[in-house]
């Protein structure tokens, strides 16, 4: 005899239960991973770091202490990020207001393929591009900036060959640009027509109605985008490598010199042992360090305005 | 100053779709006006050219006039964007600017016209649109709170108040109760009747009860089949569309025959 046990229509979702037990495993799991792997980066980069952090000054192959050592590297780290960020934003968020809100869908599909095609060119080729043609280009215009606004410390100096740090942060900038255009175009168009209406019906003209719906709409987003494209431009290794004429720290942007960490480690790291490897692995703890700030700070900002962020 | 709308030979288009064909109305200032019909017949699609909204979407274009105390919307060099400021409009779905106060939803319009108000003077718009809006109770000591934790009732009073904030000639009105509760689809129709007495009102509801309420007028909107283009059946006195009709077809929608 077998008795069969009709089961009650209230227990009948055991399988469904199992696939959601499934499911959040498998989130907690990828979440999980994501987090062990930070942690090693980060004892790697300490325990590696630790000799060249407590090493005396005459110990160290470039007879300072490491803190004098890395300072000038991270000032030319944020120096070049930033000048390629203050240049590269406005240009992004303008083509990707255009795109999402101004030209005609004919030309902003075509625009919009292009922007994302600029994002695959390995930065290997933007540094050649950068050393080989935008440098030299750039020489005349710095004589130029130089001659009328040389009495400003920033335009002292004006190099031969052009490959200094604002030509680096230009080439920074374009390697950025289509990562910030690219990711604020998607948040521009999930404006919802709701706002934006609401801003028409009361008279506003195209531009006015982006300042009042799209863009507060879109702000915590761009901010995100302009962070991973600050990301970027603070790792990026080879362009800077090929580009600038590394040296000591200057204020002249248009004169060779400065360095950035990502540069200064790829330069150095194949010939270095000793504490000269524990010295570059602590510049790299610092660049991490530093992108660890800007983000935070990036979050303070979107947070800053969670209550009238609409999410309630 | 409520101003009189007139529409002739009204053709509207999505794209090749024309979609409501052939209206003449006349509504008089400082009156309320429904559109009443079955859901597709094109009321949402009228009420917006009657401020240039419908141009908004890709595509979309009128054939005809729309005359404001006698101007042409639609005629040369007319800019939309006078017109809307002057022909206000109330959605759907109660649609305050999430990113901004109370206060600054109320504000917003003015804000456009590149207007610099005193402290004072914003203060006295605010109350005054509040007010008028029968949310200034409710809502005086939260001014600097967002709009969007409003109720959604009183978040539809706050996008009234925005609308009479500018002091436009017309308000239109697209279903504005239709995600209230019975409470707060009650207070809008209040206001609603005090509105009348400064400004001409149109209204879109599926309400017929509503629409005998709050309307001196109503005009009554079919469609023949799905693909057909709405048209402007009947329209007359509230209460001759409700209690005698002349066409049948209205006869048989507000008696609920059909729709
Ligand atoms: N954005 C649009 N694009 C194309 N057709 C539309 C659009 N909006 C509405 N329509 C069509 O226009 C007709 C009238 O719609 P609508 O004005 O929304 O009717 P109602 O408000 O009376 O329910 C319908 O056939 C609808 O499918
Ligand atoms: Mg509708």
């Amino acid at each position: 005899m077998t008795t069969v046990t009709a089961p009650s229509p209230l227990t009948a979702g055991e399988k469904g239960r199992a696939g959601d037990k499934f499911f959040s495993g498998l989130t907690f799991a990828a979440g999980g991973l994501i987090l062990v792997v930070l942690l090693f980066v980060t004892v790697f980069l300490v325990v590696n770091a630790y000799p060249a952090l407590i090493a005396g000054a005459d110990e160290l192959p470039s007879q300072t202490s490491f803190f004098e050592y890395v300072w000038p590297l991270v000032l030319g780290t944020l120096l070049a990020a930033g000048l390629a960020l203050l240049m590269a934003t406005p240009v992004a968020i303008g083509v990707a207001l255009f795109i999402s809100h101004v030209a005609p869908r004919k030309l902003a599909k075509p625009v919009g393929y292009v922007i994302d095609l600029l994002a695959a060119i390995p930065s290997v080729v933007y540094g050649a591009w950068g050393m080989l043609f935008l440098a030299p280009l750039l020489v005349p215009i710095y004589d130029w900036l130089h001659r009328y606004l040389g009495w400003i410390p920033l335009f002292n100096d004006p190099s031969a060959t052009g490959r200094t740090i604002l030509t680096a942060a230009i080439v920074l900038a374009v390697m950025i640009l289509p990562i910030i255009t690219a990711l604020s175009r998607e948040i521009f168009v999930q404006t919802p027509k709701l706002h934006e209406e609401a801003a028409l019906a009361l008279g506003a003209t195209r531009w006015e109605m982006i300042k009042m719906s799209v863009l507060p709409f879109a702000r915590p987003g761009v901010v995100s985008a302009i962070m991973l494209g600050l990301g970027r431009a603070l790792g990026e290794t080879m362009a800077v490598a090929l580009v600038l004429s590394s040296g000591a720290l200057t204020w002249g942007l248009l004169a060779e010199g400065n360095n950035t960490i990502p540069a200064e480690i790829a330069a150095n790291f194949p010939e270095a042992s000793g504490l000269r490897y524990n010295e570059l692995i602590a510049a790299g703890l610092a660049l991490f360090l530093i992108t660890l700030v800007v983000n935070l700070a990036a979050r303070w900002i979107v947070n800053r305005h969670k209550e009238f962020s609409g999410a309630n | 100053m409520a101003k009189r709308i007139d529409a002739n030979d009204l053709n509207v288009y999505y794209g090749k779709f024309l979609a409501v064909e052939g209206v003449n109305i006349n509504i008089e200032p400082r009156s309320v006006t429904a559109f009443i019909g079955p859901s597709g017949c094109g009321k949402t699609t009228f009420l917006r050219t009657l401020n240039r909204m419908h141009e908004v979407l890709p595509g979309a274009h009128v054939k005809g006039k729309v005359l404001l105390d006698g101007d042409d919307i639609y005629g040369p060099g007319v800019d939309p964007v006078t017109v809307r400021s002057q022909v206000g409009m109330v959605f759907q779905r109660p649609n305050p600017f999430p990113t901004m106060s109370i206060k600054e939803n109320v504000l917003a319009g003015f804000k456009l016209n590149g207007k610099r108000l005193s402290k004072s003077d914003a203060d006295a718009i605010v109350e005054k649109s509040l007010r008028g809006a029968n949310l200034w109770n409710e809502v005086k000591d939260r001014l600097d709170k967002p709009g969007s934790g409003l109720s959604g009732g009183q978040q539809q009073r706050l996008c009234i108040a925005r609308t009479i904030a500018v002091e436009p000639s017309v308000i239109l009105m697209d279903e504005p109760c239709s995600a209230l509760d019975p409470i707060s689809t009650l207070a809008v129709e209040d206001l609603i009747n005090e509105l009348k007495n400064e400004y001409t009102v149109v209204i879109v509801t599926h309400n017929m009860q509503q629409a005998a309420r709050v309307s001196d007028k109503t005009a009554f909107f079919n469609i023949a089949g799905t693909g057909k283009p709405g048209k402007l059946i009947e329209y007359a006195e509230t209460s001759t569309i409700f209690n005698n009709p002349v066409e049948q077809a209205t006869e048989d929608y507000v008696s609920g025959r059909f729709g």
